[in-house]
């Protein structure tokens, strides 16, 4: 049982950062109908953006290294993310929709391998802001320090965001605009300029996400985006793509759902896991688990 | 209108026809020309960088005493980014385009193995420095290796974490994508059970991975006194780390895969304690390996890994083999290759067997005060 606990609190670990990730596929598509492929890979260069600030901030406790390392990263993948959408997405508004899907793939991949050629192909280790300790051990299972801030760095960020989409006047014109781009533009809503902060929301995530992988795993590399892109993916479809509690079901369930099958069957399978299980929820609920209240898209 | 395009058109592809060919078959009459693949680049970055580094201090020194067969060496050298279709297409390369007279690479077992079919069918000997896997020199008579097998590698690590630490319960975590881990994985499985031992748990992952505590909790639960992970540094530092985070402090135990700074590096304070079965130990005090480490450290400011020393001891090898064979052709060099014995290589007597693969003596090294140190030496038996 033990070891079934263990395995769970691992699993969310993992899931909260698949959570961060596949919000920024959710935002965007609820906006825009669009799949932005490039989200998985601007995950990755937060990661790297945290390990060369990490290098320029070190003096300060660990808690101000960290929120500077943070701070930074989200920063720069802010501005990347506004200006891939105002660079490759929008002179594409009003193609069809198939164009901004490859147009998307072009980008991950110059991402990709703009990335190996100024990062450097070789994985890097990404510093400890953090010593890595055990935060406490209820009854053999283990919750590491750096698992528990993960939880609350993740639930604090989609908390704020939840906030922003909820209460705010933005957060209401994404929903305005996620229900209809025309009626949205008839009141007076900016829509270009909305667009852009959804993009924005979604990489500063995929930033947080990054910096968050970097110091459970420690291993980051130009192409690091690519699997946990296409799970994230995955755990938006399985919440319900343009669901933004759903994204976050998604990404836990996804979590524990490959660490089970890692710690009880094989790793070999996790991957095909995560994709069997996508075609079983799709089978079932064709929307997705959280699919059915579509009033709360963005 | 038509016409002038047409004849600019076929300018254009005759000079292209011209570059191309014209390329190909610049052929280095006054030199020897060696091909080497390596992983310069990816997640074995260092293997094939060491290794490069050690066998362009050789060729230096063959070509300081006057090269071989009165014709100085040269190596065309390509990165293959650690992965086994790239190290097939950098090897046909060599063949076909750079024409060279020898192989020397790759480091990883399942890189090798990509490649070997093509030296094999173009004739051209390959001599791999360091890739352990049994198969590699299976596929055919042209492919040689400078390093013990896995088997041996194996067996040598069951046997000591038998006989001189006392453990009786191991748990395995290996990469069931990488032909040397697999290896590894079952020769040592084979004779710890064989000695008494008992396996608790046996546990894979896939490489590029780099969550990993899955299947380290399954291992804690089954309270092993060690873990062997036969895999390769990056995953082996990520691997200590993780099981660090969970509680786990039994010793770790592994191959030659370990061999790189980075395994340091990453694994940090995570990895002391641990033990490692490797070519060579730079804390050796014999003359050989103390004058060679100071040769290299001249040249490249470091001291040497075992993948330097390998590809240092490979490329003499070959360079020994040329010389005895008296010719640049394939099939003579492969036969002089094939009888070296007794050659004085930095990681000791090097004798050819007639499987193809190198017969010599293995370190087992222990890791302590963020330092990698001599434990023992156990030779071949």
């Amino acid at each position: 049982m033990i070891k079934f606990f263990q395995q769970i609190v691992n699993g969310l670990a993992l899931g909260s950062i698949y959570s961060l990730i596949a919000l920024g596929y959710t935002m965007v598509y609820g906006v825009l109908r669009l799949i932005n492929f490039a989200h998985g890979d601007i995950y990755m260069v937060g990661a790297m953006v945290g390990y060369y600030a990490a290098r320029i901030f070190t003096g300060g406790g660990s808690a101000t290294r960290l929120g500077l390392v943070l701070l930074s990263s989200m920063l720069v993948c802010g501005l990347l993310g506004a200006l891939i959408e105002r660079l490759a997405y929008r002179p594409l508004r009003r193609a069809p929709k198939i164009n901004a899907l490859i147009t998307a793939i072009g980008v991950s991949l110059f991402l990709e391998y703009f990335g190996q050629w100024l990062f450097g192909a070789d994985p890097k280790s990404f510093p400890d802001l953090i010593e890595s300790q055990q935060a406490f051990n209820f009854h053999g299972v283990v919750f590491n320090n750096i698992q528990l801030m993960i939880f609350i760095v993740s639930f604090l960020l989609m908390f704020g965001l939840r906030f922003i989409v909820q209460k705010t006047k933005i957060g209401k014109a994404m929903r305005a605009v996620s229900f209809s781009h025309v009626g949205s533009q008839l009141v007076g809503i900016p829509i270009n300029r909305i667009i852009s902060l959804t993009f924005v929301l979604g990489s500063v995530l995929a930033a947080a996400a990054g910096i968050l992988l970097g110091l459970l795993n420690h291993k980051i590399d130009p192409l690091m985006g690519l699997m946990p892109g296409l799970k994230a993916f995955v755990a938006a479809v399985l919440g319900g793509i343009g669901n933004i509690p759903g994204a976050l079901a998604g990404g836990l369930l996804m979590g524990i759902a490959e660490t089970l099958v890692s710690g009880y069957i094989s790793s070999t399978y996790q991957n095909a896991l995560a994709f069997i299980l996508l075609i079983v929820v799709l089978l079932v609920k064709p929307a997705g688990i959280f699919g059915k209240s579509s009033q709360e898209k963005v | 209108m038509l016409k002038p395009t047409f004849r600019k058109i076929s300018w254009f592809f005759l000079i292209l026809f011209c570059l191309c060919f014209g390329n190909a078959c610049v052929k280095h009459e006054d030199s020897l020309t060696v091909g080497v693949f390596a992983s310069l680049t990816g997640t074995t970055a260092t293997f094939g960088q060491s290794m490069n580094e050690g066998i362009q201090l050789a060729l230096e020194e063959v070509n300081q005493s006057g090269g071989l067969l009165g014709k100085k060496v040269r190596t065309v050298v390509e990165d293959d980014q650690s992965k086994p279709e790239e190290a097939k297409s950098a090897v046909l390369k060599l063949i076909q385009q750079d024409q060279v007279l020898a192989l020397l690479g790759e480091v990883a077992s399942s890189r090798s193995l990509a490649a070997a079919p093509d030296a094999q069918n173009s004739k051209i000997p390959m001599l791999s420095p360091a890739s352990t896997n049994p198969k590699v020199t299976e596929v055919g008579d042209y492919i040689f290796r400078a390093c013990f097998v896995d088997t041996f590698q194996g067996s040598s690590m069951a046997r000591f974490a038998y006989n001189d630490l006392g453990l009786r319960k191991i748990a395995i975590l290996y990469d069931v994508k990488n032909d040397y881990s697999v290896g590894l994985m079952e020769f040592f499985d084979k004779t710890f059970r064989e000695l008494g031992g008992e396996i608790v748990a046996k546990e894979s992952y896939s490489e590029n991975d780099i969550d990993f505590r899955a299947q380290l909790t399954t291992i804690k639960g089954d309270a092993p006194q060690a873990i062997y992970v036969p895999g390769y540094y990056t995953e082996v530092g990520l691997i200590a780390r993780q099981a660090r985070d969970l509680g786990i402090t039994l010793p770790l135990l592994g191959g030659d895969g370990w061999d790189s700074v980075k395994t340091l590096e990453i694994g940090g304070k995570s990895v002391e304690g641990s033990y490692y079965t490797n070519h060579y130990s730079a804390d050796d005090p014999s003359p050989v390996v103390q004058n060679f480490i100071k040769k290299y450290q001249e040249k490249y400011k470091k001291v040497p890994d075992a993948m330097a020393v390998l590809g240092y001891d490979a490329a003499n090898m070959l360079f020994d083999a040329i010389r005895r064979a008296g010719s640049a052709e394939g099939p003579k060099i492969r036969d002089s290759l094939a009888s070296t014995k007794d050659f004085q290589g930095v990681s000791g007597k090097i004798t050819m067997d007639p499987q193809r693969n190198a017969s010599k003596r293995i370190v087992i090294l222990k890791i302590e005060g963020g330092k990698v140190k001599f434990f023992k030496s156990l030779e071949p038996s």
